[in-house]
């Protein structure tokens, strides 16, 4: 399989990564060479195989359906990159919000 | 007696407990050695004064009577595991800054059995990588260089600096993860012992995420026997990760401790001679062989047919659960944020900006095979093979107890080697990543050196969670190898 510029490109806003219109044709080089690479797998005859979608053998533990945690909006608050709103200031761990562009006008 | 930095784990907490050496002045005595040997570039944050407190704490411990099985021992972390106010970046500029404010569990069980941190070790980022060379904080420089050669190698990757810090005997045993070799192949380049547990073995709580169905924390040490003695206090089911698993922990240690192999059928699998791996190689596995019938164990003949398929699979797998996982990184709860002119242009310029190139790469790869119309080509196709490598292993393991193989292909190479093709770079995994693909544990042992003098690998492979019996091997590996080069300088 052999990507052009405008599939990666629409790869590319897909993922939410800009890049710059000069880097698109190396890069659809580069994605193409790896998924050629990757075609060899067409070799192997997978029709009745099951697809395998976890290593574990292991029944995997249910837990009860309570709440364990909360209370702590501060420290949920603590990396926000463009700081935090709490919606009261003497009491951080009530609840605040995280702060974005506005996107509504 | 031996300075502190050049003893074991083992026989530096034998050290403690006999009152020879009191925590505090073991971590001096490793501090030290971070500062002699900082251009290694092994670290990403040293933690000094937060090493000298827990030592005093550790110490104060031991005075009560509550030493722990880890009781005063430097440890380095890497920079993929999240420890409560030190900053974890994932050596990603996207993360650069972050400080968490939870513990990974498998550090908290660390500190619990009373280690101390000493710091935050660097790492290809986001863990993608096979040369610790696509950190945004600079590439880690081995402490191994070739014979009459100056030029810096690389200390493998993904936990490449946790390999240097131990190589450089920085600390005698340090964290890393694996999700396609990250942890046994770095050990091979640095002539250190490497070990990645069953998938589900040790909690991924707290550890970032890269490819959710194959990441294993796991354990660097100079010997087998440390690596036993940390696995164990770094194991144990986590409710908080629904994967790990509900087993009890087993004694590892005690495994490392007998080596005695008589009897043990060793599979030596066809399929991992391949046209690429150095002559030397080929030799040293067939010596480990020699060694291990010499021991006592029965060597038998198998077949894992869809070796040589292990890696383009894993090149779905892992970058179409990286694709999802990384999502998250999105300018807007923590890390970096680049502004734009609505929400999506920030979305996409501080994902732009925050991750490298191989990360945007992987992301893209991962991106396109789950887009509408590939699903079943790619993701799907992955899977099926994934469950065949599996069926491969297991009708291996009807035949024999544990598999001796190569670690990687090749000794370390130089910086700026193998960079221009990322498929080339890739091929540094085959030998690592179809145990990785079928969840089963691994552990790369040194087993001598190549005729540049630099370390090389032998892999021992074991059924899932039983991690006694490959230590076992690798322990009787060990002792027959004799390995006990050291790099010059360090």
């Amino acid at each position: 399989m052999s990507l052009d510029k405008d599939t990666v490109a629409r790869i590319a806003r897909l993922a939410r990564l800009k890049v710059p219109e000069e880097e698109l044709a190396p890069l659809a080089g580069e994605l193409s060479g790896i998924l050629a690479w990757i075609e060899q797998l067409n070799e192997v005859n997978t029709a009745d195989v099951a697809p395998m979608a976890s290593v574990s053998d292991v029944t995997l533990p249910m837990r009860e359906d309570k709440v364990t945690d909360g209370g702590i909006a501060e420290k949920v608050l603590a990396n926000a990159p463009g700081g935090a709103v709490y919606i009261d200031p003497t009491d951080r761990n009530a609840g605040g919000f995280f702060t974005v562009p506005k996107v509504v006008e | 007696m031996a300075a502190l930095t050049d003893l074991t784990l083992a026989a530096l907490s034998q050290a403690m407990a006999k009152g020879e050496a009191s925590a505090v002045e073991v971590a001096d005595a490793h501090l030290k050695k971070l500062d002699e040997h900082r251009a290694l570039n092994a670290f990403i944050t040293e933690t000094p004064d937060r090493a000298r407190a827990m030592a005093k704490a550790s110490d104060a411990r031991r005075a009560k009577g509550e030493a722990g099985l880890l009781e005063g021992v430097p440890l380095a972390i890497k920079d993929l595991f999240c420890t409560e106010g030190v900053q974890t970046t994932a050596a990603s500029n996207i993360l650069k800054g972050f400080v968490p404010q939870y513990e990974s569990t498998v550090t908290a069980n660390l500190w619990k059995a009373g280690a101390v941190m000493v710091g935050k070790t660097n790492l290809d980022e986001f863990a993608m990588g096979s040369s610790n060379m696509t950190s945004h904080f600079g590439g880690v420089e081995n402490p191994w260089k070739r014979r009459g050669d100056n030029r810096k190698l690389v200390p493998g990757g993904s936990s490449g600096g946790s390999a240097a810090a131990v190589a450089a005997f920085m600390v005698p045993g340090s964290t890393g993860t694996d999700t396609g070799g990250s942890i046994r192949q770095p050990a091979a380049f640095c002539g250190i012992v490497g070990l990645k547990p069953t998938y589900g073995r040790c909690s991924r709580w707290g550890v970032v995420a890269f490819s959710s169905s194959l990441d294993q924390p796991g354990p660097f040490a100079r010997t087998v026997e440390d690596s036993a003695i940390l696995l164990r206090a770094m194991s144990g089911h986590d409710p908080k990760d629904s994967t790990s698993a509900p087993l009890p922990v087993p004694d590892f240690a005690a495994a490392a401790r007998n080596p005695d192999i008589r009897g043990l059928r060793v599979g030596i699998p066809k399929e991992y001679r391949v046209d690429g791996t150095s002559p030397e190689i080929v030799t040293l596995w067939e010596r480990g062989i020699e060694m291990l019938k010499a021991a006592g164990a029965a060597i038998v003949d198998v077949s894992l047919p869809h070796t040589k398929y292990a890696l383009p699979a894993y090149y779905i797998v892992a970058p179409a659960e990286c694709s999802s996982n990384l999502a998250r990184y999105d300018g807007v709860r923590y890390g970096l944020r680049v502004p734009g002119k609505d929400l999506t242009d920030m979305y996409e310029n501080t994902r732009a900006a925050g991750f490298g190139k191989e990360v945007r790469r992987r992301v893209m790869i991962g991106t396109y095979v789950l887009s509408a119309g590939y699903y079943d080509a790619y993701y799907k196709k992955a899977q099926q093979i994934r469950a065949l490598i599996a069926r491969d292993f297991r009708q291996a393991f009807e035949k024999c107890d544990v598999l001796l193989t190569p670690t990687a292909p090749t000794a370390a190479f130089a910086a700026g080697e193998k960079m221009d093709d990322p498929v080339t770079m890739y091929l540094n995994d085959m030998f690592t990543i179809p145990a990785s693909m079928a969840g089963l544990p691994g552990i790369s042992v040194p087993a001598g050196l190549d005729k540049d003098g630099l370390p090389l690998g032998l892999q021992l492979i074991g059924r899932a969670f039983d991690e006694e019996t490959m230590l076992k091997a690798a322990a009787a590996l060990e002792k027959a190898a004799g390995f006990e080069g050291r790099a010059a300088g360090y």
